[in-house]
């Protein structure tokens, strides 16, 4: 980057041009957006998780006042091109592609899932009416336990598919048996581990309308992925691309679950198009428990090979994934717990057979971290393992495994899921892992567990590092143009959820362009903004669209220089862009505004445009990395147990993250605590649960026990800076990491303040009962 | 998550609201909403007709009256935080209720709402049954006096006849000297208690105890007084180890081993906390 393209406002601490709007209640989500004649949807579900649907009575619901549809799968079908979304993403393994049906028919396959709409004028009526269906519904038994459900002869999950096994699949590389064989120390483990759902504060959300006069279908939708949203819908009611927009418009939240296009987002706009009205529904929290995708189980039965001096020597075992009912996301969720696995530590033989059962239950896909946590908790919690086996301090046995810096960039022998050689791109590891322990005071901190422990006290720490992929591909959009107002007008595929995108995007334009963001409108997460896009996941859009923002705005601006040097008639190397306009290096007062020059960039007829130049003060860009670049960090905790009740305060929570260049501190922060309070929650509180017949049995918020204020320690947050040379940004990823070593790290330092007693903590959430247990039998 | 439809009465005194009452004895009280709103909203949950108790003057104070702080039932549970009167005469029942729910759900939730309720967790009938409140339950023949124990009948089972309405509970002003203390055990501060123990004791000249209420909730239908435990605490001197006669005491009709273990925990934890 040259000195004139310095990006001034990079780096810098700008506050959120998205507040003003939201701060005065005039943001527009879903729930705020009310169409002329606009009507309301509920959906009937299946209450329970598995049967043979015989029939639907759904005459009353039609009769009852103020209903204006009731519409069935059989009434869809004439108008869908497959009873299907086409959502399913590739993957060799997978045995049975599951495509989540738009309303079920013949068989219902888990409690939640949606099998008949009501619209009516008001939403009461509307589940008045709901009320009213009858289901006929044969109980077939269902498929639960992931692990009794691949046993042989097991009540299958779908009645289409042979058996339970979705996909059974190996990660593996290295010389595993041999390295097992002169190990002189094995350890094995067996961690059930439970993740929970995404739980943004606005649930999802569609309103449709069809206009008759321009034949178009917008779709306001509180989603992550707009653009794929409208493909699908599109695909499915064989609409043409031009007459379908997908907004979404101010959105509450995604951390994952809104990545899904749902059979929602298709039946709520073919019930608009039927009815030739408005509809709109808003998913209530009970339906956000029972039908949102969320994470769920997997059990690891692992062993883990160390020589005398703790170093690694290999790692093999088995991943059971508990998957649910269909496959809107593939299989990707346990292929991230097994290749995250590795973390920053140079493993030399790794073997993990992993199998995904089908289950009778809502399908489990990413929430912040995407199976990340559960991957570095078990290579994480197996280190502390081997300290605590051979007597090595939990850091130094981590120093002697850690990845050096001199070995960057680390090609792992793994492959991610797009089939590219997993490499570290950047980082320094160990000097992380030593600036954390630094901070924390950890070597002080025996000394202050004695004298606590001599005041009753039981308080421990814990100690977790990570790595986390970001960035990734295979492309975001960005355009910008410029007319002769002289407004900027950013648009982008990228979409925001309340991360603060708008304002990043908008630093990185301003920069360029040389002007206040504040002054930029940027436009994400609208169709109709820009043609291509993707969205939302992976910790990826402030670089990704940032790179993609970056070349789109040097494009604008080497053209307004251009214009400009015919217009001024200078050379353009002896123009700048200051403040928004292009001025002669040191004659301020010649100057054109970036409207000027747009002015003349549009042409006026008859006259031709300045030689050289095309029309329009406007460009437009796909940034496509070549690789994920991977941000690092490490995580130390502090946590005080009561072993009497096994209550678990933290006392402390310490955070010293990679994340290559940051785009705005405040805003990377804020998603490093959110991401930290995410974690907190996956080691102590949440834990989405079902009765023995498959019925959720969480389904609200005082049974799901989400982080709340009280709980939480201070979270303290220090930054380093290692650029990633695959992005001009040098910016990572930062939306994950703060979940992804939390559960390890709180583990450990619950473990840690039991001590003498050896207590082994195998089992998330790790709540005071279950941790009552453990110590009763310690 | 929308209520069913219902008619909605919103009376501006008690005589109104009992009329509105006899007429539609089926009718649900309306306090603070705080579990009936979303009870409705979830449909769990259908009430024809809704009273709204909101509008009515005079169940908002608290006076002393004949050895009693005498509650209206209409008072927030942040009331309850911020009254210099029941910090002074009644401070286990502040104790408690900075336990109940949330700020926002306090500032709506009241006091005759949660002892109506009669949630098998809740802080304030746990108060309520350590000090043998009493309470007003007015109908359009007139007011009666029924003592919280015969009142409490069940989980959300509570002795109102048709018609009645709860109008204010009285808790007696301890003696001087007389030791109080509340001490719960939940996962999250605010979450519904595991268990939870009050404790009253009175001393006598030579710091032994007189006379004792214990009551305790959390793996019981409802809040319950251990009669035999404050039997056993009778002559108990401060300073004394309370873990033999904690772990003695029966615990009739505890749902698991394990919550009546947390039970046992914070009924220690509520003697040491009322004699430090």
């Amino acid at each position: 980057m040259t000195a004139a393209e310095a990006p001034a406002w990079l780096g810098r601490r700008v506050p959120r041009i998205e507040d003003a709007a939201l701060l005065r209640g005039r943001g527009q989500f879903v729930g705020d957006i009310v169409r002329p004649g606009m009507l309301h949807a509920r959906f009937v579900r299946s209450p329970v998780a598995h049967g043979r649907l015989l029939g639907l009575e759904v005459e009353a619901a039609r009769r009852a006042p103020g209903v204006r549809g009731v519409f069935t799968a059989e009434d869809f079908r004439p108008h869908l091109t497959s009873p299907e979304l086409a959502v399913a993403m590739p993957a060799g393994a997978i045995r049975y592609v599951v495509n989540p049906r738009v309303l079920a028919a013949d068989e219902v396959c888990y409690a939640g899932e949606a099998v008949a709409l009501v619209v009516a004028d008001t939403p009461h009526a509307a589940e008045d009416a709901a009320a009213l269906v009858r289901l006929d519904i044969e109980l077939l038994p269902p498929a639960l336990d992931p692990g009794s459900a691949l046993e042989p002869g097991a009540p299958r999950a779908r009645l289409g598919c042979a058996d339970n096994l979705l996909a059974r699949f190996t990660v593996a590389y290295g010389e595993v048996a041999p390295a097992f064989e002169v190990a002189p120390h094995v350890f094995r483990d067996r961690f059930h581990l439970h993740k929970g759902g995404g739980h943004s504060v606005e649930t999802r959300g569609v309103l449709a309308e069809h206009d008759r006069v321009d034949d178009m279908l917008t779709v306001w939708s509180s989603a992550q992925m707009p653009h794929r949203n409208k493909g699908v819908i599109c695909a499915a009611l064989g609409r043409a691309e031009d007459r379908v927009r997908v907004v979404a418009p101010d959105v509450g939240g995604g951390f994952g679950p809104k990545f899904v296009c749902y059979p929602e987002d298709v039946a709520v706009p073919l019930a608009a198009l039927l009815l030739g009205r408005p509809v709109r529904w808003i998913e209530d929290r009970r339906e956000n428990f029972a039908a949102t995708t969320a994470e769920r189980d997997q059990l690891w039965d692992v062993e883990v090979a160390a020589d005398a001096q703790g170093r690694l020597l290999g790692l093999r075992g088995r991943l059971l994934h508990d998957h649910g009912a269909d496959t809107p996301y593939g299989i990707a969720l346990p292929q991230n717990s097994a290749t995250n696995l590795l973390g920053p530590y140079v493993l030399p033989a790794y073997r993990l057979e992993i199998s995904v059962a089908l289950t009778n239950k809502v399908a489990a896909t990413p929430t912040r971290g995407a199976g990340r946590p559960q991957g570095t908790f078990v290579m994480e919690r197996m280190l502390d393992r081997i300290a605590d086996e051979l007597g090595i301090e939990r850091a130094e046995v981590r120093r002697r495994n850690l990845i050096p810096p001199l070995a960057m960039p680390y090609r792992t022998p793994l492959t991610t899921r797009d089939g590219a050689a997993m490499i570290y791109d950047s980082g320094d590891y160990p000097a992380c892992m030593a600036d954390a322990l630094r901070l924390a005071g950890y070597e002080d901190f025996r000394a202050r567990q004695k004298a606590a422990r001599e005041a009753g006290r039981h308080i421990g720490i814990g100690l977790s590092n990570y790595v986390e992929g970001t960035s990734r591909g295979p492309f975001e959009t960005a355009a910008i143009s410029i007319g002769p107002s002289g407004q900027v007008v950013l648009s982008t595929g990228a979409s925001a959820q309340g991360q603060g995108t708008a304002t990043v995007l908008a630093q990185v334009c301003a920069g360029v362009l040389d002007m206040d963001p504040a002054r930029i409108t940027v436009r994400t997460g609208d169709t109709a903004a820009i043609a291509q896009g993707l969205g939302a996941f992976a910790s990826r859009q402030g670089p990704v669209a940032g790179a993609a923002v970056l070349q789109a705005a040097r494009l604008v601006r080497e053209k307004a220089l251009l214009a400009a040097s015919h217009l001024l008639e200078a050379a353009p190397e002896d123009l700048e862009l200051v403040n928004g306009a292009v001025r002669i290096r040191g004659i301020p007062a010649d100057r054109l505004s970036l409207g000027q020059v747009a002015q003349v960039l549009q042409g006026m007829p008859g006259f031709p445009l300045p030689p050289g130049l095309s029309p329009g003060l406007s460009s437009s860009v796909a940034w496509q990395p070549e690789a994920l670049s991977y941000a690092n960090g490490t995580h130390v905790a502090e946590a005080m147990v009561d072993p009497e009740t096994g209550r678990i305060t933290l006392l402390r929570y310490l955070v010293v993250h990679d994340s290559g260049r940051l785009l705005n501190p405040s805003l990377a922060e804020g998603q490093i605590l959110g991401g930290v309070v995410h974690g907190i929650g996956h080691a102590l509180l949440e834990e989405t649960l079902f009765d023995a017949q498959g019925v959720p049995a969480t389904l609200g918020y005082p049974a799901y026990r989400l982080p709340s204020a009280p709980i939480l320690p201070w979270i303290e947050i220090h930054h380093r800076e290692t650029p990633t040379p695959l992005n001009p940004l040098g910016a990572k990823g930062v939306g994950e990491g703060g979940t992804i070593p939390a559960a390890a790290a709180i583990v450990a330092a619950v473990e840690d303040a039991l001590r003498p007693a050896r207590i082994r903590i195998t089992q998330l959430p790790i709540t005071p009962r279950r941790l009552r247990t453990l110590l009763a039998a310690a | 998550m929308k209520p069913a439809a219902f008619c909605y009465h919103a009376p501006r005194s008690l005589p109104e609201a009992l009329a509105i009452l006899e007429q539609h004895p089926e009718a649900r009280p309306l306090a603070g909403g705080q579990s009936l709103m979303p009870q409705l909203n979830a449909r769990q949950v259908t009430a024809p007709h809704l009273l709204d108790l909101n509008r009515l003057d005079g169940l908002d104070g608290i006076e002393e009256a004949e050895g009693c702080l005498r509650i209206g039932a209409m008072v927030r549970q942040a009331a309850l935080l911020r009254s210099p009167l029941l910090r002074r005469h009644l401070p286990v029942l502040v104790e408690a209720a900075v336990l109940v729910g949330h700020v926002a759900t306090r500032n709506r939730g009241t006091l005759g709402g949660s002892l109506c309720q009669l949630d098998p967790w809740a802080e304030l009938p746990l108060v309520a049954t350590l000090l043998d409140a009493e309470l007003e339950l007015a109908a359009p023949s007139g007011t009666r006096r029924l003592a919280f124990r015969d009142f409490a009948q069940g989980p959300g089972r509570n002795a109102l006849r048709p018609g009645e309405l709860l109008t204010h509970a009285r808790f007696p002003i301890p003696a001087a000297g007389t030791r109080q203390a509340f001490v719960e055990i939940a996962d999250r501060p605010n979450d519904p208690a595991e268990a939870a123990a009050a404790v009253s004791l009175r001393l006598g000249a030579a710091g032994e105890v007189t006379s004792a209420a214990l009551a305790v909730c959390g793996p019981f239908p409802m809040a319950r007084r251990l009669p035999e435990g404050e039997a056993m605490l009778l002559g108990w001197r401060p300073g004394a180890d309370p873990r033999p006669l904690v772990s003695g005491m029966p615990l009739p009709d505890a749902a698991d081993d394990d919550r009546a273990a947390m039970v046992r925990v914070a009924l220690r934890r509520a003697l040491e906390r009322a004699m430090a």
